[in-house]
C-alpha cells in the first residue's frame, strides 16, 4: 500500500529508478502482508501455547479466582506420568489409532484401485464415498447413536439380518467389549475417503510408460503391483497415514459425541480424559500438563514420522 | 493374468471395480439416507421395530425442531379452539400447544455468521500472507511457512484452556468476534498453504508485464494476481466454510448462549422425550447444505484435499 502514494506515471520515471523504489517498498509490502496473519497465529496458538506451559507449572485451578496460585515445578507432569487412569486412555487411544489406521488404508486403498480402473461413471461415485468426510464429525457421532441403538437402531438391524442375532441382544455403545469398535466402525466410514482419494492422487501420479515397460517386459499383474503401483505410492499412503494419525490422536468431537467416553472409561480417549480434567474437575495446572505432554508427544510421533517419510519420498 | 493391463483395464475388469465401488458408496450411503429419512417420520415410526422403509411422511419432527410445546389439558384446549395453521395440527394430535421458537433457528444464524466470518477474515489475511511468500524474498520463509503449519498439530483441547481463560479476561467468551477470530486462527494455516500454491502457479510474468504497464505492486496484485486466483481462492474459501461449520470442540467449550453454533446444540435436541425425529430434522437441515455443496463443487474440493495435502 505504501506504493500507492509513488508515481503512477510509467513514462516520467525511468526503470532502474523504478525497481529501486519497488525493491524498498517490497519488503515493507511483504511485511504488511504477512504481520496480521503472524500476529493472529501467535494471539491465539502460541500465546496460548506458552500460556498452557506456564500454568503446567502450577495449582491453579480457572474456576477459583481468589485462590493462591502456587508454583509445584515438575509435579502435575510427575502425577500424570505416575496416574494409571491416563495411562488407561493413551491405551484406548492407541487401539482407536492403530484399528483406524489399518481398516482405513486397506479399504482406502482398495477403492482407490479399483476407482482408477476408471470405470464409466467413477467420479460420481467417488463424490458420493467422499459425503461422510465432509460432515460434522460431532453430528456424525450424535446421530450414529440412535444408529446403534439397540433393536430399533439401522446398524444393528442389518447386523442381524446378516447374521442372525436377535438385533436388541446387543449394544454397540453399551458394552465394554463393543463400544472401542463402535468408535473404529464410525470413524472409518467417515475418513476412509480421505486416504482414498490421498491414494488415488498417487496412484494417478504413476506414468502409464512404466506400467507399459512392465508389460513389454511380460511381468506379471502381481509383480507389477508390487514392484511399480506399491513403491510409487507409498509417499500419499504415509501422507495420508501421517494426517489421519495427527488427527485421530487428538480425537475429541466425534468419539465425545457417540460414547461421551463410555461405558465406564472405556473409549474415554485421551482428548476426552483432558477435557474432563480441564472443563469438569477443573484441575488447570494439572490439565494443563497433561495437554503439554501430548502435544510433545504428538509433535515427536509426527516430526519422525515425516524423517522416514522424506526418506521414502528420496528413493 | 497375461491380459492384464493396468493403464488399459478390460472390461470385465471395469465391470468388477465398477460394482464394488457402487456397492461401497450405497453402504457409505445408507446412514445418511436413514437420517434424512428419520426427519420425515413420526416419533412411533421413527422408533418402529423392525425399522420402517415404507412410512407416512410427516412434517412433525420439523416443526419439533423449531418450536417448544406445552401440553394442555383438554378443557384448555377447548378454550383456545380449533388449530389455526397445518403446523397448530400437527402438535395438537399430541394435546399441546406451540409455546413459542425453539433455539434450534438462532444456533443455525449463529452457524452462518461465524462461519461465513471467520472464512472471509481468513481469506482475506492468507491471501495477503500467501501472497508476500510466494512473491517476495521473505527472511526465514521456510521457518515461517513451518510454523504456520505446525499450528495446526495442536489438539484443541490442549489450547483451550488459556484461549478460555484469554477470552473470559477479555470478554470475548460466547461472543461471534471471538470465535470467528478463534476458527480464523485455526484455518489460517490451510488458507495460507493452499493460496500460496495456487498463486505460485500463476506466471510471474503477467505481473512483470503490469509492473512495467505502470502499475503499482498493489495494484498488480488486485488487479492482476487476484483475479487469476480466483478458483484457487473459491475452493479454499468453502473448506475454512466447512471446517468452521462442523467445529465442535471449540464451540463446546467456549460458547454456550449468545453465540453457540449448531454443533454443540443440535445433540441437546434430544431432550428427556427421546424425539428422534426432532433430532434427525436437525441434523438434516445442518448437514444437508455441505453433501449439496461438495456434490456442485466436487471437481474443486476434490482437488483441493489433496492437493493441500501433496504439496507439503
Amino acid at each position: 500500500m505504501t506504493d500507492d502514494t509513488k508515481g503512477r506515471n510509467p513514462a516520467a520515471a525511468p526503470l532502474a529508478l523504478g525497481r529501486k523504489v519497488r525493491g524498498l517498498s517490497d519488503r515493507a509490502l511483504a511485511w504488511v502482508f504477512i504481520a496480521p496473519t503472524i500476529f493472529l497465529l501467535l494471539a491465539i496458538n502460541i500465546f496460548p501455547l506458552i500460556w498452557t506451559v506456564w500454568l503446567s507449572l502450577t495449582n491453579y485451578r480457572a474456576n477459583r479466582l481468589n485462590a493462591e496460585v502456587k508454583w509445584v515445578g515438575l509435579r502435575n507432569y510427575e502425577r500424570i506420568l505416575t496416574d494409571p487412569d491416563i495411562w488407561y486412555s493413551m491405551q484406548a487411544t492407541a487401539h482407536f489409532l492403530i484399528w483406524t489406521l489399518v481398516l482405513q488404508v486397506l479399504i482406502g486403498f482398495g477403492l482407490a484401485y479399483l476407482i482408477n480402473r476408471k470405470f464409466k461413471g467413477n467420479d460420481l461415485w467417488t463424490t458420493i464415498i467422499v459425503l461422510p468426510m465432509m460432515l460434522s464429525p460431532a453430528v456424525v457421532g450424535n446421530f450414529w447413536t440412535f444408529l446403534y441403538q439397540p433393536q430399533i437402531g439401522l446398524f444393528n438391524y442389518v447386523i442381524a439380518f446378516f447374521t442372525g442375532a436377535d438385533p436388541a441382544s446387543f449394544s454397540m455403545i453399551g458394552d465394554v467389549n463393543l463400544a472401542p469398535w463402535a468408535i473404529v466402525i464410525v470413524d472409518t466410514w467417515m475418513w476412509t475417503p480421505f486416504v482414498m482419494l490421498i491414494c488415488l492422487a498417487g496412484l494417478r501420479s504413476i506414468p502409464d510408460s512404466i506400467y507399459e515397460a512392465a508389460e513389454c517386459d511380460r511381468a506379471s499383474a502381481w509383480r507389477q503391483f508390487w514392484t511399480i503401483t506399491i513403491p510409487m505410492a507409498l509417499p500419499f499412503l504415509m501422507l495420508a497415514v501421517l494426517f489421519r494419525g495427527i488427527e485421530n490422536f487428538k480425537m475429541f468431537d466425534l468419539v465425545v459425541q457417540l460414547t461421551g467416553g463410555g461405558p465406564g472409561s472405556i473409549t474415554e480417549l485421551t482428548s476426552i480424559n483432558l477435557k474432563r480434567e480441564a472443563f469438569e474437575k477443573w484441575r488447570t495446572g494439572f490439565a494443563s500438563a497433561y495437554a503439554v505432554i501430548l502435544f510433545v508427544t504428538v509433535f515427536g510421533l509426527a516430526s519422525i514420522y515425516v524423517k522416514a517419510l522424506n526418506k521414502v519420498k528420496e528413493r | 493374468m497375461s491380459s492384464f493391463s493396468v493403464t488399459e483395464p478390460s472390461k470385465g475388469q471395469k465391470w468388477f471395480a465398477g460394482i464394488v465401488v457402487v456397492v461401497y458408496a450405497l453402504v457409505t450411503l445408507m446412514p445418511l439416507v436413514w437420517i434424512i429419512a428419520t426427519g420425515f417420520k413420526s416419533p412411533a415410526d421413527a422408533i418402529a421395530y423392525p425399522p420402517k422403509i415404507v412410512y407416512e411422511p410427516t412434517l412433525e419432527g420439523y416443526v419439533n425442531l423449531f418450536t417448544t410445546r406445552t401440553r394442555m389439558t383438554p378443557e384448555a384446549l377447548e378454550e383456545i379452539g380449533p388449530p389455526q395453521t397445518w403446523y397448530d395440527r400437527i402438535v395438537r394430535r399430541y394435546d399441546m400447544v406451540i409455546s413459542g421458537p425453539s433455539r434450534y433457528g438462532e444456533r443455525f444464524l449463529n452457524s452462518i455468521i461465524i462461519g461465513f466470518g471467520s472464512t472471509f477474515l481468513s481469506i482475506f489475511l492468507g491471501t495477503l500472507a500467501a501472497y508476500a511468500f510466494s512473491r517476495y524474498r521473505v527472511p526465514l520463509k521456510d521457518d515461517l511457512m513451518f510454523f504456520i503449519l505446525s499450528t495446526r498439530m495442536m489438539p484443541p483441547i490442549a489450547v483451550a484452556i488459556p484461549i478460555f481463560l484469554m477470552f473470559r479476561q477479555l470478554g470475548l467468551s460466547d461472543t461471534h468476534l471471538g470465535m470467528i477470530l478463534l476458527y480464523t486462527a485455526v484455518n489460517l494455516s490451510l488458507s495460507v498453504w493452499l493460496l500460496k500454491g495456487f498463486i505460485d502457479e500463476i506466471p510471474i510474468e503477467y505481473e512483470e508485464a503490469a509492473l512495467i504497464d505502470g502499475y503499482t505492486r498493489f495494484q498488480a496484485f488486485y488487479k492482476v494476481v487476484l483475479p487469476q486466483a480466483t478458483t484457487g481462492i473459491a475452493s479454499t474459501a468453502i473448506f475454512c466454510l466447512i471446517f468452521s461449520w462442523n467445529e465442535y470442540a471449540f464451540a463446546v467449550l467456549l460458547t454456550s448462549g449468545t453465540a453457540q453454533t449448531a454443533p454443540p446444540f443440535i445433540p441437546t435436541i434430544i431432550g428427556v422425550g427421546k424425539d428422534w425425529p426432532a433430532v434427525a430434522a436437525g441434523t438434516t437441515l445442518f448437514l444437508v447444505p455441505v453433501m449439496v455443496f461438495t456434490i456442485l463443487l466436487r471437481k474443486h474440493l476434490l482437488r483441493g484435499i489433496t492437493f493441500g495435502a501433496v504439496r507439503k
